[in-house]
């Protein structure tokens, strides 16, 4: 065994003993456990949590490498998922302060209706589900990549992993094992940054050595030569390159924003907490954990592609030749994830944005931040970390996932609306049972990954954005607002979402279907379909408000109910058993 | 009541306050005046570019905790902690 997989063996079952060793300590004993760990979780360690909850398998690999290629068009990730103000100041603290488990359920109670809540929950599932194929692919990917097994086995194991700690120690179990799986991918993803950075510009924080002039002695700034590079091979410049064009650089950033803030996984992590205050508390140290992760990420984006065309073309005209390529360049060949095609028989490496010149045929984004290690020749150990913190990361997030599916069904759906008289134990041993029923389903979907698995993260952000976030938003700021409205408003921007989704990317995905082409010139007013989310909440509201006009308003109650829980007065201890 | 509501009334001020912001460094600086920012320079950053990368992730963490902190303290002028 080579040196590189030893260490990559040592860090990824060391790890695994780790969350193992603390599920075993943080078993839930307890439906208010189970669900919402007790409400007592501090807010530094709920901070942690969700950041691991958030960042997940597509933030730790495949941003940077949208960021690389894309250049400041990658902005819209950057901005959109670090968002968290609207999630923060608009929703959070009520609806701790109202001191429930889970967002239909918060949704049932403040439109009075289990209509509601059943849309809620069938808005919830989808989007869950959808999100947790990308987790499962991530982490085949990571172990067959990096421990050399078949993407299958690597897919066993990353279920065995999250069944575990999952399934035992339900959101008390996640928690703690989210606050170790961030430690571990915010270390394995800032080490190689700060190396690199280090080694590009002498400067060891990522975030300064991004704005910095090259180590070469030439005092020009990396992003000044970064922009020259890829000008010059005919590709847009990175500092300026527009991912379509304004009006769609907008909807999208404001999509992700707001699909963000209405993610349940996410919304959940905040009944946790002890108090409204806490609540608060939690978001500002979330974000701290995660523009730790994102203001790297740009750096990391910018240093790898540069790193990249340097190789490829260490100096103007001074192409490698394919004979002579790293052992990373052969690695990655071997994937299937990284092609050449000798176009001009000369035995060197043209990369070009001309299609006709380029012989980089295929260069997969994804692989951008677990080959830059290699790229940047950095130490084994290093490799191996990176190893260890992208499973973290799509395991971390998968297991929050799973607990906002499993939470709906038998929480929700089973005890809320089909057999109210369930007691503590039954219902903590339904959730048990539908969430191992649940990793089953979405390891069979890692295994047979639908056609539409790519389009669908675009789907579970569209989904969230268009009718959950418009829901607790009018929830908690109209205390007129009812029940019907609500349910209309819900229906009308999904509809809108998935039929503009549709219409560019097939029916249900299925390729042929699309009745409108998915290029830009037939987009609305040159919005894509992953940005529309933004146009599905703006429908949502209106619906809603024009059918309030129509109806009657909100019964005294509830407003009340508004009332109360616009204040952190009188407070519930968070959760409590019931 | 009465005093509920001047309480909600404060906290729909700050929020106002926020948003604003979180408007301007994001999308304003970030995408809507981009251009007109990237002829600024930050050390080896154009502004814009700057702001959309990383500036607007800066003034979120600023203003998360600056609410949070003022809400703390309309919490105890009301007296509802």
């Amino acid at each position: 065994m080579d040196e590189l997989k030893l260490y990559t063996y040592i860090a990824v079952f060391g790890t695994f003993g780790l969350y193992f060793a603390i599920a075993i300590w943080a078993r839930a004993g307890s439906t208010s456990e189970f669900y919402a760990a007790g409400g007592g979780i501090t807010p530094l360690q709920n901070g942690m949590a969700i950041g691991a909850d958030w960042m997940s398998a597509a933030s730790f690999i495949s941003m940077a490498g949208l960021i690389a290629f894309l250049g400041y068009g990658g902005s819209v990730f950057l901005m959109g998922w670090t968002g968290y103000v609207l999630l923060a100041m608009c929703l959070a603290p009520y609806m701790r302060k109202h001191g429930k488990f889970t967002v239909p359920e918060f949704i049932g109670d403040r439109f009075y209706s289990k209509t509601a809540r059943i849309v809620t929950i069938v808005c919830l599932i989808i989007a869950s589900v959808t999100y947790i194929i990308g987790q499962m692919k991530g982490v085949g990917v990571a172990f067959s990549r990096f421990l050399e097994v078949e993407y299958d086995t690597g897919l066993y194991i990353g279920m065995g992993v999250v069944f575990f700690y999952a399934v035992l120690g339900g959101m008390k179990g996640i928690t703690y094992t989210q606050i170790a799986q961030y430690i571990v991918l915010i270390t394995a993803y800032t080490i190689p940054g700060i190396f690199i950075s280090f080694q590009l510009t002498g400067n060891p924080i990522p975030q300064l050595g991004l704005g910095s002039t090259l180590a070469d002695g030439s005092g020009v700034y990396l992003l000044d030569k970064l922009d020259l590079v890829v000008t010059d091979l005919g590709f847009k410049e990175y500092t300026t390159a527009k991912m379509g064009g304004t009006l769609n650089m907008f909807a999208y950033t404001l999509s992700l924003m707001i699909g963000t803030a209405g993610l349940p996984h996410v919304i959940m992590r905040f009944f946790t907490v002890p108090s409204v205050k806490a609540a608060r508390a939690s978001a500002g140290y979330a974000l701290i954990f995660i523009a730790l992760l994102y203001t790297v990420a740009p750096a990391v984006g910018a240093m790898a592609r540069y790193n990249l065309m340097n190789t490829i073309e260490p100096s103007a005209g001074q192409n490698l030749e394919y004979e002579q390529r790293p052992q990373w360049f052969k690695d990655w060949e071997k994937t299937g994830l990284l092609e050449f095609s000798d176009k001009n028989g000369d035995g060197k490496i043209q990369y070009s944005a001309d299609a006709n010149k380029n012989e980089m045929v295929k260069v997969d984004r994804d692989i951008m931040v677990l080959a830059n290690p290699s790229i940047a020749n950095l130490p084994n150990w290093v490799i191996a970390l990176v190893a260890a913190g992208g499973l973290a990361a799509a395991l971390s997030t998968a297991a929050g996932l799973l607990l906002a599916i499993s939470s709906s069904i038998s929480h929700d759906l089973l005890k809320g609306i089909l057999t109210p008289d369930m007691t503590e134990k039954t219902e903590l041993l339904t959730g048990r049972v539908v969430m191992s029923v649940s990793i089953l389903f979405a390891g069979y979907l890692g295994l047979n990954p639908p056609g539409f698995a790519a389009g669908t993260v675009a789907l579970a952000f569209g989904l969230a954005a268009s009718s959950i976030f418009p829901a607790l938003m009018m929830g908690i700021f109209s205390r007129s607002m009812n029940d019907k409205g609500a349910i209309a408003g819900m229906c009308a921007g999904l509809g809108v979402t998935m039929l503009y989704v549709f219409q560019h990317k097939g029916i249900m995905f299925i390729p042929g279907t699309s009745f409108l082409g998915d290029m830009q010139a037939d987009w609305f007013f040159g919005i894509s379909p992953n940005a529309f989310g933004a146009v599905g909440a703006i429908v949502n509201f209106a619906v809603a408000f024009i059918v309030l006009k129509m109806t009657q308003p909100a019964p005294q109650e509830i407003r009340d109910l508004v009332d109360n829980f616009r204040s952190p007065h009188g407070e519930v201890a968070a959760a409590q058993d019931h | 009541m009465e005093n509920n509501n001047t309480y909600w009334q404060e906290n729909l001020r700050l929020i106002l306050i926020c948003l604003v912001i979180w408007f301007i460094v994001s999308f304003g600086f970030g995408i809507l005046l981009v251009d007109e920012l990237n002829t600024i320079r930050l050390g080896g950053y154009k502004l814009g570019f700057w702001f959309a990368q990383q500036g607007s992730i800066y003034a979120f963490l600023g203003l998360i905790f600056w609410y949070s902190k003022k809400m703390n303290d309309l919490d105890k002028k009301y007296d509802v902690e």
